[in-house]
């Protein structure tokens, strides 16, 4: 069984592994122990003491606290029930001028505002940026993902979540 | 007309696809198959024997290349083979464009309900050809030879391949073709025709097809490389049949399909978590100012949302509820093409090794709405170009997937997306001078093979190396692009600046080119890619899209008097703000923000402008280290202008170093003042919600939004219903498009 060392893992995640060594990772038979090695690193490296349940997003995890579930940023800050979409709690930006996209692209590189606009979410806590959604204007906020905890607990690991 | 069954036992084909239909529908497993009995007895044996089928079409498809085709197919591959049942799964696959696999095996299914065995008649050494996207096929421009493979008096499979053609004989010269409107400017139709029999093509039939089309020697060269290919499939499945006999045969290739259906949901749940995923993608299609035809005068963007659920026994769902509707464009795109660009994605995101067969596509249930651009159901429609809707679709796919990866800890399989394959410039004209005076030549470059992949979570993405339709994607030598187009030689390739998507790993970069007509006559140019909307569904967890194409050209050039006085021309369009083209031409110069056009006319010494794509972006750009981005900076990957705003680094140049110095202090200041912007111009979701609806309620949409948002408000219930759920809008609701 494949297995890889969590200091290997960690220093992937930082982005730190040369291609010689992240190569054979990416073509290798996967390792069955990834997703508790994982979450060990993750909650090794967050102040707060609340359980992760499953990463769901770069910097959010969902949680057990008082026995509830809930979508919660590195920095500590909380966005409530997981099965509400976190991103009703972010701040966000609206790049809907020609002006505020040329930030970021050159001239005639990036969409017409009146055909697509570009939004940018924010953590409340830390104001890393979370998520981008580039739509057209008066699109409804997507929700990216709803899993179904219990079912991959229970059903695909074999054991009991963290908070049951 | 046949009289005798030419199925199993007695049975017709019609009779075992009904049988295998029912099986899958109500077993859920491929032919009710419960255990796999000869892999369970001798997994050599069962393991030696798939090995020897796949390397019968592996050697199959790099023989049929040097036997026989056009440049295109010899110089990147642009190929590919399959075995099928009697019914048309497919059992092992070759090398190459797979995304051809699937639909190849839909036109073998319309054969069998067509009832091909009574009429035209099936029969050993009959050879079948189709392009035809309502049957199996993407557009027309793929070409597919079938043949049956039959067991003394069985048919027991079929040897199918697939070759992409420069041109198919449509309204304009090209292999995607932006003037199309309708099936009658597609080129030629060939569905699912029989075209020869005792393994010889029919000279009527070929003779019809030169003349079909614009490039007859190289429609001939492939017709023989697919054909070739095929029968040496057939010799490799009989001598297999004499080794093992036919019962185990038989056998095997049920199980080998229910074998690959289990290893996709097993697969499934290794890598993802059950649940639901979405992504919504969009495709701008700017025909109001382009289109010749007054019908097809429309400004659109295309809604591509998609959602996948996992179910708990790794099986999936897969639904494009809510896509807009079809129209007077090439872009429409037939239920085989999406099963096609679906099966070829999962085969790189989850099921590449292995058993990669139709197994895969019986383990994912799909929903392409019938009468939306995924299903549209009109024949008459044009089907000529549907990459301009399939492949941002599926960057959804891709990006659902990735989420899955991530929660699971497989960060390094993250793909949130890919580069269009484009800028597909295209055309042809006739050689005005020179030996080859007279004679027609195309541009169809395959450079549009090397796109950039999108980051994944723990590095950049592939730069100028990506194409989602081939896992193998390769965008060839320029020689032997100029070798077949050369009424337009390059002036330069060189690295185009701000391509990749931002974000803490960047996306893939890619290049850009300048060509000039020369020595040519009656040339038609045109292009497409997105201009007007970010490709596709965007960057993923806090990345950014890719930059978008645009449009650059220059007629009536002073090029003669800059290449005899040896001046400087345009090597690109680095900064589009402060073009080249503008400083160094003299002549008429023509910039659209969009790229996708209709055809125009270019004489000798015109010059033409073409920018590949990068790959969208994963992660939060301030993020992204300090060395990396002096990398980019290094490398011309990313300028320092832009370099400032997103990724917050103070670089300098030193001309005498070479290279580019950080200010570490400055980049930690620039970034604390980044993030406080970011916290005084961003808005509280509420203020956000109110700001967004009143766009709606108050008529400040523009009409291709409009468009989009009235074809998925009529054409889905579920979707209009969650629309007006979230803007809290009335029941009777609607969106006029003037």
């Amino acid at each position: 069984m494949v297995k890889y060392d969590k200091k290997t893992l960690e220093r992937m995640i930082d982005g730190d592994l040369t291609w010689e060594e992240l190569k054979p990772i990416i073509s290798g038979t996967k390792d069955p122990d990834r997703f508790d090695k994982i979450i060990e690193i993750l909650q090794e490296k967050v102040s707060w003491d609340e359980k992760i349940i499953l990463p769901i997003h770069e910097h959010l995890h969902i949680v057990s606290k008082d026995g509830k579930r809930i979508v919660k940023c590195d920095c500590g800050y909380e966005f409530g029930d997981y099965k509400e979409n976190w991103k009703k709690k972010c701040r966000i930006r609206v790049r809907d001028t020609a002006e505020e996209l040329e930030e970021f692209y050159p001239k005639y590189m990036s969409s017409d505002p009146d055909w697509m606009e570009l939004r940018e979410y924010f953590c409340p806590g830390c104001f890393t940026l979370l998520d981008t959604e580039a739509v057209p204007p008066g699109y409804p906020t997507i929700f990216n993902f709803l899993p179904d905890i219990d079912a991959f607990y229970k059903e695909w690991l074999g054991r009991k979540a963290p908070d049951r | 007309m046949n009289n005798k069954p030419i199925g199993w036992n007695g049975k017709t084909l019609m009779k075992m696809l009904e049988e295998s239909e029912k099986y899958i529908k109500e077993t859920k497993s491929y032919y009710g198959i419960d255990k796999l009995k000869l892999k369970e007895e001798d997994p050599f044996k069962y393991e030696r024997a798939f090995a020897s089928l796949r390397g019968a079409l592996v050697s199959a498809r790099e023989t049929a290349l040097h036997v026989a085709a056009s440049p295109i197919v010899k110089e990147i591959g642009e190929l590919c083979f399959a075995l099928y049942t009697p019914e048309g799964d497919s059992i092992v696959v070759s090398t190459g464009i797979l995304v051809h696999v699937h639909t190849m095996s839909e036109a073998v299914k319309f054969m069998v309900k067509e009832d091909y065995e009574q009429d035209p008649g099936i029969n050993p050494g009959d050879i079948f050809l189709n392009n035809d996207p309502e049957c199996g096929n993407v557009h027309t421009t793929d070409v597919q030879t079938l043949i049956p493979i039959f067991w003394k008096e069985e048919l027991i499979g079929w040897a199918g391949g697939v070759t992409h053609q420069i041109d198919s004989g449509g309204i304009t010269p090209g292999h995607d073709l932006v003037s199309a409107i309708q099936r009658f400017d597609d080129g030629t139709y060939y569905t699912c025709r029989k075209i020869g029999s005792n393994d010889k093509i029919w000279k009527d039939h070929m003779i019809n097809a030169r003349r079909s089309v614009r490039t007859p020697f190289y429609w001939e060269l492939d017709e023989k490389c697919r054909l070739a290919g095929d029968l040496m499939i057939r010799d490799a499945v009989l001598e297999f049949i004499e080794r093992e006999g036919i019962e185990y045969y038989k056998q095997f290739i049920r199980e080998v399909i229910e074998e690959g259906r289990r290893i996709f949901q097993e697969r499934v749940k290794e890598r993802l978590i059950p649940g639901r995923y979405r992504a919504a993608a969009f495709f701008d299609i700017p025909m109001k100012e382009e289109a010749w035809q007054p019908r097809a005068k429309i400004d659109k963007v295309s809604n591509q949302p998609l959602e996948i659920i996992i179910k708990n026994d790794g099986s999936m769902l897969l639904s494009f509820d809510g896509a807009s509707g079809p129209g007077p464009n090439p872009m429409n795109c037939a239920k085989g093409a999406m099963e096609g660009g679906q099966w070829v994605l999962l085969t790189q995101v989850l099921i590449y090794g292995d058993k990669v067969n139709d197994g895969a596509y019986f383990a994912v249930d799909t929903d392409y709405p019938i009468g939306t651009w995924c299903n549209p159901g009109d024949s008459s429609l044009s089907y000529q170009s549907p990459w301009g809707n399939l492949i941002p679709a599926y960057t959804g796919m891709m990006k659902c997937l990735s989420y899955g990866l991530y929660s699971r800890g497989y960060r390094e399989e993250i793909v949130p997306g890919y580069g269009f394959t484009g800028d597909a410039i295209q055309g042809g004209g006739i050689y005005s001078a020179g030996p080859l005076k007279g004679q027609r030549w195309s541009l169809s470059t395959f450079e549009i093979s090397g796109q950039g992949l999108g980051a994944s979570g723990v590095k950049d993405g592939l730069d100028w190396g990506y194409a989602m339709w081939n896992p193998e994607a390769d965008l060839g030598d320029v020689e032997t692009w100029e070798l077949f187009q050369g009424g337009i030689p390059y002036l330069s390739r060189r690295v185009k600046p701000n391509t990749p998507g931002h974000g803490k790993y960047r996306g893939g970069a890619n290049y850009e080119g300048v060509a000039m007509i020369a020595n040519s006559k009656e040339v038609d140019f045109f292009g497409a890619r997105d201009g007007y909307c970010f490709h596709g569904s965007g960057g993923m967890h806090g990345g950014y899209p890719h930059a978008t194409g645009y449009r650059l050209y220059a007629k009536k050039t002073n090029m003669q008097e800059i290449i005899q006085n040896q001046k400087e021309y345009p090597l690109g369009d680095p900064d589009p703000s402060n073009g080249e083209f503008e400083k160094l031409l003299e002549g008429d110069i023509v910039r659209k923000k969009y790229c996708t056009i209709y055809p125009i006319i270019l004489e000798n010494n015109d010059v033409i402008y073409y920018a590949l794509s990068g790959g969208p972006g994963y992660g939060d750009p301030l993020e992204r280290k300090v060395e990396s981005v002096k990398q980019d900076l290094d490398n011309g990957i990313y300028t320092n202008d832009l370099v400032i705003n997103i990724y917050g680094v103070v670089a300098e140049y030193k001309e005498e170093m070479g290279e580019w110095i950080i200010d570490e202090m400055g980049t930690e200041i620039l970034r604390e003042e980044i993030r406080a912007e970011r916290k005084n111009k961003s808005l509280t979701f509420d203020d956000y919600w109110e700001q967004e609806r009143w766009k709606i309620t108050e008529d400040m949409l523009s009409e291709p939004v409009k468009r989009m948002y009235s074809e998925s408000l009529r054409l889905s219930t579920k979707w209009r219903k969650e629309f007006l759920e979230f803007w809290r809008l009335p029941e009777d609701f609607q969106l006029e498009v003037k």
